[in-house]
């Protein structure tokens, strides 16, 4: 490793990286602003100049930018030297030549890297005495705001935006000193991760609309580590709260899975805890049917009468944690537990599971997926489904970039070369869906199929890679690509309905293997514990639709609304069928409103509770704040349940930490969840870990109003958090206790380097989830039949579902400014069978009682047709289904609204 | 505008058929559609004098790139018009060697002739003023243009003529 001096000392860095990166790798502080981790170098902003020298004889040296000076053996640098600082001195001045100074009326301030880099450089006294520059800001949608006369011109957001994410509609607009960084006119931005321009742009520039409108500063706000429950991804994420609302999610790192990006279903759904819609206390029926709210009493009460002597039967949850749902199984008894997935996706889910875990294919964390140099993409859209995966493919396509680069020995971190160099070459990325997808931009090739025909493609993949068939289409060209790389992926899920396609993408991920390629093998998951509902149901579980024909007394729904898995008919004839019925959920739904006891759930950011994402990693999400009211975590309200229903062995539960010791056993998957994060006796210097910054103000202010008597903190007995500022907040706590991050000087998210042990790797503190499919055994699944081709019929449409980031999601689309964009559930069709039936964009649609908006798509198959899934419109739509098209009679066209009157509507 | 409004595409209905011939020629050269549209905007503002919104969506369409991108390049470029502008654009230097040579007056003078300050058109259709930094004719400061016409050694007294008559201009 090279060794290299700065300011006298001598220091070993890693081979290969820039200065900059070095130096901040070894805790010296060195101011930059273009420079990202994730997005390397381009030398514009001039802020991390060092002086450079030739050898010990040179006394003058040379301004340098340590961003873009590799680190040699030898070298010698001078960084805090009068010369060095007083250069960025003068950079930064003339940055904020424009500036506003307006940070107590801006979003960022208080955790703005401008603001800390400022005072890091010593810029103290503006000399500057003209005008400055004022700009006219964009609407840019529900979620972002926009604040031009803040930009320092960095470029961070359109290499963000444009260069890593895809996104085509914000650019450098202007020239000179009045560039200007927008759309070419007002609108809502279009990528899916435009929020990450939030904690990309070093400055106020781009800001969270929702925050903005309900603003806490970064010091007040309490948080602590999460994961996001929007998609099976499992990003990790930062919930930051005051006053018993989130105000806001930012990204938290976990190298192996989210990195430092989120999409904006995940930054920006979350806000449904906010709803209205929530629930406060538990509340039974009356004689009348209106629900009446319980006292504790009242409650333990009600639950005994129900539950005592009782056959219980239980549906569990894909969007509820682990715990809660292991408590649920234990309770009723592994027979008569349903997973809570619909019956088609659970048995799409084992199998996945199964091919995961028998598959001789490499199972990637998201991390590795960036890392495949050929992908081909089976029956999901992904960025509709998994959306940070599709974010990680965008990478993977880069791989052909950086082998060239690395040809002409161009290190990794020289972004501006390397795009310069491969300008469109990219790795082979092949995607085949029922219509268009997001991907279709950098895809080698794509291929417009509905369910039955992509399996069937998949299948003939497979046979020519084993050398078993012979073709010169499609099938030979996806191929052939697989095989001419190194690292292929085959990336498939539950999304397209069919599980021929997931025995067809094992069977191509198994023929690479033994074609002697480091293949891998990954599937989506559609919620953030779908993968683990089906790790806890793999050997025992009873079928939604079996649950009518059972002996039940009693059934408890936990988080699940059954009229998204069910037809309408089932749920009437379960209800009919089981005399009492209990809820348990956060928000007001069609399924609480036939229960007789509702019992309130805390939201994902007010429980404890570890999800376990699409790869099979348990990560351990801790609430941000106590739950208000009633509101309890549903393991709570589970082991009230186990009390009421006289269970003893879950009776002896007291805190969350006796779930995993009580239960686990010998099961390796259950040791697995228990130790996803460390326990609650874990402490750091002897203290707790707080999840309110040191600055947090306010404490006795903020409930004034109630009283000036500062109640005690909640104390967290289920976790090694505290609900205070108390405590040791050190920078190599584990990375699943990660509750904020802050070092002295670096007050913004900039700061994540000081809890790195490297740059972009693992976190000091380590700890990113623990992969349980590794060390777990599962039958292997019974291969399905092939489906016959699919040939159009003359008077019916074949259904296709297609999912939308905002809006498919139960969830999710509640959150704040997402509402705005689930638009109308739509019908897909191709031009020519909307024009057969006599329809136009626009018009509506109805589709087995569904009243739908019709939208034209030349990329949907003739004699198919898509719909928005997941909306509470099209709940009684399943893919895979034949269905009549009829005009809507009395529909109403949606008016259409231009940017200004909806800036002027927000 | 006379020329016939062409037809199709859909998003390319605001250019006309002689625009769309101009800006085909160009791409018969080009490796890719995109690689015209500095080239494009210039054949628009030719025919327009400047290029709208509609235009700019327009363009953009017809050559394959995101309008985004096209608004970059269109407002990178300080004499691709993006607002309307008069039949005759006057631009008066303000480098160096023209300030040194007293261009401040010679750009009160328009002002006042004309009655509109830099930025403004005049009430007719007939001027734009607009200030512009190095014409390239250094040697003959001060320097302005007005149209295709360039005039040199200007001074203030010249200034009437020049704007009523064209008088003066440097042949080339």
């Amino acid at each position: 490793m090279p060794v290299i001096k700065v300011d006298g000392k001598d220091y070993e860095v890693a081979e290969g990286g820039n200065l900059l990166e070095s130096c901040l790798g070894l805790g010296l502080d060195l101011p930059y602003f273009c420079w990202h981790p994730a997005m390397g170098s381009i030398g514009a902003c001039r802020q991390c100049a060092v002086v450079q020298y030739q050898n010990e004889e040179d006394t003058r040296g040379r301004i340098v930018m340590a961003c873009m000076t590799p680190v040699t053996d030898g070298a010698i640098f001078d960084l805090s030297g009068e010369r060095a600082s007083g250069f960025r001195q003068t950079v930064v001045e003339s940055l904020m030549v424009d500036h506003p100074h307006d940070c107590p009326v801006c979003a960022e301030g208080g955790e703005c890297h401008l603001q800390d880099m400022t005072v890091m450089t010593g810029h103290r006294d503006r000399h500057y005495r003209g005008t400055k520059k004022t700009y006219r800001n964009q609407y840019l949608g529900p979620l972002i705001h926009h604040e031009m006369n803040r930009c320092i011109t960095c470029y961070r957001c359109t290499r963000f935006y444009r260069d890593y994410a895809g996104g085509t509609d914000l650019a450098a607009l202007a020239a000179h000193d009045h560039v200007y960084f927008g759309r070419h006119r007002e609108g809502t931005l279009e990528s899916p991760f435009a929020g990450n321009l939030v904690e990309v742009c070093p400055t106020g520039v781009f800001t969270d609309k929702s925050l903005v409108h309900d603003y806490t500063r970064k010091w007040d706000l309490q948080s602590a580590p999460s994961v996001c429950t929007s998609c099976g991804v499992g990003c990790n994420t930062l919930p930051g709260e005051r006053y018993g609302r989130l105000k806001r999610i930012h990204n938290r790192y976990n190298p192996a899975v989210n990195g430092y990006f989120l999409c904006d279903r995940g930054r920006f759904g979350g806000t449904h805890v906010n709803a209205e819609s929530r629930i406060d206390f538990p509340a039974q029926r009356d004689s009348e049917g209106r629900f009446q709210a319980l006292t504790d009493e009242a409650c333990a009460r009600a639950l005994r009468d129900r539950l005592q002597g009782k056959r219980l039967a239980g549906i569990g949850s894909p969007r509820a944690g682990a715990e809660a749902n292991l408590l649920l199984q234990r309770l009723v008894g592994a027979e008569n537990y349903a997973s809570g997935m619909a019956d088609d996706e659970h048995a799409l889910m084992q199998r996945a599971l199964a091919h995961l875990v028998n598959s001789t294919a490499h199972n990637p964390s998201l991390r590795e997926i960036e890392s495949a140099d050929a992908v081909l993409l089976l029956g999901e859209d992904l960025t509709h489904t998994a959306a940070r995966t599709a974010l990680a493919l965008r990478q993977a396509v880069r791989n052909e970039a950086h082998r060239l680069a690395e040809e002409l020995r161009l290190a990794p971190w020289q972004d501006a070369a390397i795009r310069n160099l491969a300008q469109d070459r990219r790795s082979p990325l092949h995607v085949v869906c029922a219509g268009s997808t997001d991907l279709d931009d950098i895809a080698a090739g794509h291929y417009r199929l509905v369910a039955a025909d992509q399996a069937r493609l998949a299948s003939d993949i497979a046979a020519i890679i084993r050398g078993e068939a012979r073709s010169d289409g499609a099938a030979a060209r996806i191929a052939a690509d697989l095989l001419a790389a190194e690292r292929p992926l085959v990336l498939s899920g539950p999304g397209a309905g069919s599980a021929a396609l997931l025995d067809g993408a094992a069977a191509i991920a198994e023929a690479l293997v033994a074609a002697g390629k480091a293949a891998m093998l990954s599937f989506t998951a559609a919620e953030c514990n779908s993968m683990g509902q089906a790790l806890l149901c793999r050997d025992s579980h009873i079928a939604l639709a079996a649950l009518a024909s059972t002996d039940a007394e009693v059934l408890i729904i936990l988080e699940n609304d059954l009229l998204r898995r069910l037809p309408m008919a089932s749920v009437e004839a379960l209800r009919a069928r089981i005399p009492t019925w209990i809820g348990i959920d956060c928000l007001e739904n069609d399924t609480l409103a036939r229960c007789d006891l509702v019992l309130p759930a805390a939201a994902f950011t007010e429980t404890e509770a570890t999800y376990i994402n699409q790869e099979g990693r348990a990560q351990r999400a801790f609430p941000t704040h106590p739950p208000a009211e009633a509101r309890r975590p549903a393991w709570r309200w589970l082991l009230d349940l186990a009390r009421a229903a006289g269970d003893r062995t879950l009776s002896g539960i007291g805190h969350f930490d006796d779930i995993g010791v009580t239960l686990a056993g010998e099961d390796p998957l259950l040791q697995g969840i228990a130790s996803a994060a460390p326990d609650h006796s874990f402490r750091s210097r002897g203290l707790k870990i707080p999840r309110q910054p040191h600055r947090y103000s306010g404490r006795t202010a903020m409930r004034a109003d109630v009283s000036v008597h500062e109640p005690r903190q909640t104390d967290d007995a289920d976790s090694a958090l505290a609900f205070s500022m108390e405590g040791s907040a050190t920078t190599d706590r584990p990375g699943a206790l990660l509750s904020y991050v802050w070092s002295p000087g670096w007050n913004s998210n900039q700061s994540l380097h000081k809890f790195q042990s490297e740059i972009g790797g693992a976190l000091r503190g380590e700890g990113s989830g623990l992969r349980l499919l590794d060390s777990l055994a599962v039958a292997a699944a019974t291969p399905a039949p092939l489906p016959e081709a699919f040939s159009r019929r003359e008077q019916e449409w074949l259904l296709q579902a297609r999912h939308h980031l905002f809006g498919s999601d139960e969830l999710s689309r509640l959150g704040s400014g997402i509402e705005a964009l689930t638009g109308r559930a739509a019908i897909y069709l191709h031009p020519e069978d909307a024009s057969r039936l006599g329809l136009e964009a626009g018009d509506g649609a109805v589709i087995a009682g569904a009243a739908l908006e019709v939208r034209l798509d030349p990329s949907q198959v003739p004699g198919s047709a898509g719909f928005s899934t997941g909306y509470p419109e099209t709940l009684a739509l399943r893919s895979g289904e034949w269905v009549n098209i009829d005009v809507a009679s009395d529909w109403q066209r949606q008016p259409e609204l231009i940017g200004s009157d909806r800036g002027a509507a927000s | 505008m006379s020329e016939q409004i062409h037809s199709l595409p859909a998003d390319a209905m605001v250019l006309s058929d002689a625009e769309i011939a101009e800006i085909d020629a160009e791409i018969a050269h080009a490796p890719y559609r995109a690689a015209v549209a500095i080239d494009a905007l210039k054949i628009i503002q030719a025919h327009r004098r400047w290029v709208s919104d509609e235009c700019l969506e327009a363009l953009a369409a017809y050559l394959e790139m995101p309008p985004a991108e096209l608004e970059g390049i269109a407002t990178f470029y300080n004499l691709i018009f993006r607002r309307p502008v008069g039949e005759n654009v006057i631009l008066v230097c303000n480098s160096v060697t023209c300030w040194i040579k007293g261009c401040e007056g010679i750009g009160a003078a328009v002002s006042q002739h004309l009655g509109i300050e830099p930025g403004e058109t005049t009430a007719d259709g007939r001027f734009t003023l607009l200030p512009i930094t190095c014409l390239g004719a250094c040697d003959r400061a001060p320097v302005m243009m007005v149209g295709e016409q360039k005039f040199e050694d200007v001074t203030v007294e010249r200034i009437p003529a020049i704007l009523d008559h064209g008088e003066g201009a440097t042949p080339g």
